[in-house]
């Protein structure tokens, strides 16, 4: 994949994640933050591949890396489900 | 042969997308969140089986250590601490990234190339300076670190020659990929002060804009870490949470009337800013729960407008009561929920929700403004600045231009409050003194407990 590519791939997102986010109306905007925080733990990915670098350093910073993400993951999906099951009508 | 792995990643690009999607009505909402984490999986476990020489004891012993983590705070978080919350998340997410970039830069086996090593300057930049600010912030939040903002002299100037430094470093590291690492570790040092200082002069008050920027910059790194690792999993999920800390900042630095320069520079809230109604002696009706009891007997509309100092006092539960036993009585209640209300975005309607009341009920400035005017009787529980009238037509006001909650529309306002002490902004609000608005002072909770019961004895 070149540069041109993924670039395409991130501006489109961008338009992508504006149009849809612009549609979230005020009241559920904490879990939005929330559950947008849990995607950010997309970094595992990363993650674990990192732990596959040579030496002593990459397994370190892949452990520590694999651990921040999955906080992240596990924690914001868990606490953003929390949040939207109080969320009643009348 | 067909690329499982990269087709998976599209797969829970699409799943998060639809599950943001479903997050623009309370009714799908909880499903969106369940299809966004099903994505989650699919990406975890298609990169797990992509490549059987994993290291998987270190990843499981990660991933076992990262989920009660996770777990503990998520069960244990009070919904008054979700600000915090969010802030150290965001710092995680930021340092995940920065650390993948690290590795993949450390990498003994590869020599990046241009393009490559500054990507990898770009994720361990963003990365990092996300994740000791988050940790400000956090701090901040917690009380750990005075709310106040901490400013010095030449502190602009300080930030400006660590962002010279940083640049210069980034620079040398792109350029010159294959020399010493000194470069490599003086770009995170100084990316981590960077994060620090930034924060540090920023107040209180401002802290949902801080943390709606720092959950955008947490996304931006994720996205630079996929132009690292060339992972279209990780830039579309990325920007998608980028954008969304953008459009966030965005609405909270309107719903203040700041720039975001402003809010990141302007240091506000450190001393009380003269104003042109400071001097002026503002003559309050104070009442008792019993008159503000008749005077809501004799309404049919009711809008209540709920501050932080409603939160602080854990008053919520005895609002829905009040506002209970008003419905029985035949009066409409609506909520009017100020964007900055809370301490973070849409903070207020969680704890509302929190304690059972309806989210149709809550209303948000834009469509509350118009009802004021038809409206008998608002009460105004534990906010100030943002039923201000001066942001109105005061434009000597530090709070002038600011869209406020029209409360003094009403026929009557009611408002609740422990003392006469002005706001965040330090103003004194003229609202107090109007013909038609009667104060009841006194804690949320006590004065509402005490505002049922007479409800109830009418």
């Amino acid at each position: 994949m070149d540069m041109i590519n993924i670039l395409t791939v991130f501006i489109l997102a961008i338009f992508v994640g504006i149009e849809i986010i612009t549609k979230v109306p005020p009241t559920l905007h904490t879990p939005l933050m929330s559950g947008s925080n849990a995607i950010s733990g997309i970094a595992i990915v990363g993650a674990i591949i990192a732990t596959k670098v040579d030496g002593q350093m990459g397994t370190w910073l892949g452990l520590i890396a694999v651990i921040f993400a999955t906080i992240n993951c596990v924690g914001g999906f868990m606490v953003t489900d929390r949040m939207l099951k109080m969320f009643k009508r009348k | 042969m067909i690329d499982y792995t990269n087709l998976s990643y599209v797969l829970a690009a699409i799943l998060f997308i639809v599950g943001i999607k479903r997050l623009s009505s309370p009714k799908t909402a909880r499903n969106g969140n369940a299809i966004a984490s099903v994505g989650m999986l699919i990406a975890i476990v298609a990169t797990l089986v992509s490549d059987g020489n994993m290291d998987y004891q270190t990843i499981a012993i990660g991933m076992i250590i990262g989920a009660i983590i996770g777990a503990f705070f998520a069960i244990k978080v009070e919904m008054t601490q979700m600000p915090q919350m969010v802030a150290i998340f965001n710092g995680f997410g930021g340092g995940a990234s920065a650390l993948v970039a690290a590795a993949e830069y450390l990498n003994p086996a590869k020599n990046p190339s241009t393009f490559n090593a500054a990507t990898i300057v770009l994720a361990v930049l963003v990365g990092t300076l996300t994740f000791t600010g988050s940790f400000i912030a956090f701090g901040k939040l917690q009380g750990f670190i005075s709310g106040k903002p901490i400013v010095f002299k030449g502190q602009k100037f300080l930030n400006a020659i660590i962002a010279i430094i940083l640049v210069g470093m980034g620079i040398l590291v792109i350029f010159q990929a294959s020399t010493g690492l000194e470069n490599f570790y003086g770009l995170i040092i100084f990316a981590a002060i960077l994060g620090i200082t930034l924060i540090i002069p920023i107040g209180g008050a401002d802290m949902p804009v801080v943390i709606s920027l720092l959950n955008s910059y947490s996304g931006l790194a994720a996205a630079a870490t996929g132009f690292v690792l060339m992972n279209n999993g990780l830039i579309i999920s990325g920007s998608l949470v980028g954008a969304s800390g953008l459009i966030l900042t965005n609405i909270m630095c309107k719903g203040m009337n700041r720039s975001l320069a402003n809010v990141i520079f302007g240091a506000v809230g450190l001393e009380a800013p003269s104003s042109s109604g400071k001097g002026k002696q503002i003559n309050v009706k104070s009442s008792t729960t019993e008159e503000a009891a008749m005077i809501l007997d004799a309404a049919d509309k009711v809008i209540v407008v709920p501050g932080y100092g409603l939160a602080v006092a854990q008053a919520q539960h005895a609002v829905r009561e009040v506002a209970e036993q008003l419905e029985l009585m035949g009066k409409t209640v609506l909520y009017a929920i100020h964007p900055v209300a809370g301490r973070m975005p849409g903070h207020m309607n969680v704890l509302l929700a929190e304690a059972n009341i309806p989210y149709d009920h809550l209303k948000d400035l834009k469509d509350i403004n118009p009802e004021f005017e038809t409206c008998d009787v608002a009460i105004v529980l534990g906010a100030n600045d943002v039923v201000n009238p001066a942001a109105r037509h005061d434009t000597s006001s530090p709070i002038y231009g600011m869209p406020i909650l029209d409360v003094d529309k009403s026929r009557t306002v009611i408002v609740n409050k422990r003392t006469m002490n002005p706001g965040f902004a330090g103003i004194q609000n003229e609202l107090f003194g109007f013909e038609n608005t009667v104060m009841v002072f006194g804690d949320a909770k006590e004065m509402l407990t005490t505002l049922y019961k007479d409800l109830k004895e009418l």
